[in-house]
């Protein structure tokens, strides 16, 4: 397996963990969104995803680790990488003119800050049951479900928490915008044919994400998706 | 035109360096000169006062050679889109313009002199990998090997690159893949450089990390800063080589 190390520790290959612990974890935010989105079916929609989600076992245990490790992996090889890109260059420019890199490309490691701080609240709030909201994590419906409409719906009624989603949702649609497009020509998936579709998945992808997830905090504050209890 | 330059002055490698600032040498400066040219000019006047001229690099100035590096106003080779600093003419500036002039920036390319930097380390890339190995002795048929011309087209724009380093000094990261992407795939593309594909692209990207270069966030300053208009997407066949490389040569 030495050479699998040296693959992983080479330059091109710290790009395909990138790439690949990225694709993994963007696949992740489109299925979690999708299945968050249920919320506008209504209480009873959502709070049975939940427990059909909750009954995969030890499936949902394996997609778990999967996450888990594609985050660790992410998150190590970023700061790897800055601290060897930060060494390249031991004396700075006095003047830096950009042409081709993006706002977006410039600050994926700022992006990806703010995601790691909202995932360790997001994961207090609404998956481990702790954190500021706690008395909404035990909300039961009336099947005896736990009430995740309920959850969901008063936690976001809470403007601050909102505006944090919607703060983080905004990072991530930026992180997204660059990263997206990015992972392919990571992987060498490039193509003349195709290549203006993989510049634009990034920015469709990302505006679909932020869309998406800032709806929900959107519709509660505005009063369109309300409360049962 | 009158110009203000603020110049990267550097005694040698270990000195730590400095700006120093041009007025009265660089006054009267035509827009016909190139860039090189008033470079010319201005170390003539220093010398004239006794002073040291400015070290930089130049050779063939026809936009060729890939020798003169020079960080003109924060973009390698200055302000003109596939263009050398040695093409780049006065005529892209006007007069009363303040200009800053400083050296590559990266750990790989030391500074030596003033705006001279030591691109060895771009030789040692080429070197491990650069290369096709074939029998000498008389040239071989001229049809013996066909090469559709997508392939020769392809194989010709990225060996149009001149070396010059202006990708690195580009990179937020100082990266060198679109230097190495553009070397590789010179070769990989045409059937002479296949057999020879796999090893190369290892074997010039483990140079590339050894020099110590950055890696690419596909930021893609490169391609904005190369003279030579060489394309990323180079850096994406390495990215596919060097992973068919990895996972199945022996």
């Amino acid at each position: 397996m030495s050479w699998f190390g040296k693959y992983i520790r080479s330059s091109v290959g710290a790009k395909h963990l990138m790439a690949i612990s990225g694709l993994m974890l963007v696949g992740f935010v489109l299925a979690h969104m999708l299945g968050n989105l249920q919320i506008f079916k209504g209480q009873a929609a959502i709070n049975a995803y939940a427990v059909q989600l909750k009954s995969l076992g030890g499936l949902l245990w394996i997609m778990r680790g999967g996450l888990v490790l594609a985050v660790l992996v992410h998150i190590f090889s970023a700061i790897r990488l800055s601290m060897l890109n930060s060494a390249a260059r031991p004396v700075k420019y006095k003047k830096v003119k950009t042409d081709k890199s993006s706002f977006a490309s410039r600050t994926m490691l700022w992006g990806g800050i703010i995601i790691v701080l909202f995932l360790v609240f997001h994961l207090a709030q609404l998956t481990l049951g702790g954190g500021p909201l706690q008395e909404n994590f035990n909300l039961v419906d009336e099947f005896g479900r736990h009430d995740v409409y309920n959850m969901t719906v008063l936690g976001f009624k809470n403007v601050a928490v909102s505006a944090s989603y919607i703060v983080a949702m905004l990072a991530l649609c930026i992180h997204l915008s660059h990263g997206v497009t990015s992972l392919f020509q990571s992987l060498g998936l490039n193509h003349p044919k195709y290549n203006g579709m993989i510049a634009m998945a990034g920015p469709a992808i990302a505006t679909l994400v932020l869309i998406g997830n800032c709806s929900m905090p959107i519709a509660v504050l505005a009063g369109w998706v309300k409360a049962t209890v | 035109m009158n110009l203000t330059l603020y110049v990267w002055r550097q005694k040698d490698a270990k000195d730590s360096g400095g700006f120093e600032k041009y007025t009265d040498e660089c006054k009267d400066i035509s827009e016909h000169m190139s860039f090189l040219e008033l470079l010319d000019v201005v170390n003539e006047r220093l010398i004239e006062k006794g002073k040291m001229p400015i070290a930089f690099d130049s050779d063939c100035r026809e936009g060729i050679c890939g020798t003169c590096s020079m960080v003109i106003n924060g973009r390698p080779h200055g302000p003109w889109k596939k263009t050398t600093a040695c093409q780049l003419h006065m005529r892209a500036f006007k007069d009363g313009d303040v200009i800053y002039i400083e050296p590559w920036r990266a750990k790989s390319f030391p500074v030596l002199q003033d705006l001279m930097v030591d691109r060895k380390a771009l030789d040692d890339i080429v070197q491990a990998g650069g290369y096709i190995s074939t029998n000498c002795g008389s040239a071989p048929d001229a049809n013996s090997v066909q090469i559709g011309k997508e392939i020769a087209d392809a194989a010709m724009d990225a060996a149009a690159c001149i070396g010059c380093g202006a990708c690195v000094a580009a990179c937020p990261n100082a990266s060198a893949m679109l230097f190495t992407a553009a070397k590789i795939s010179h070769m990989n593309t045409l059937p002479q450089g296949k057999p020879e594909a796999g090893k190369r692209t290892l074997d010039m990207v483990n140079a590339m990390d050894q020099a110590g270069f950055g890696n690419c966030s596909n930021h893609l300053e490169c391609e904005a800063a190369c003279p030579k208009d060489i394309k990323a997407t180079v850096i994406a066949e390495m990215n596919r080589a060097y992973a068919k490389a990895s996972l199945t040569k022996r």
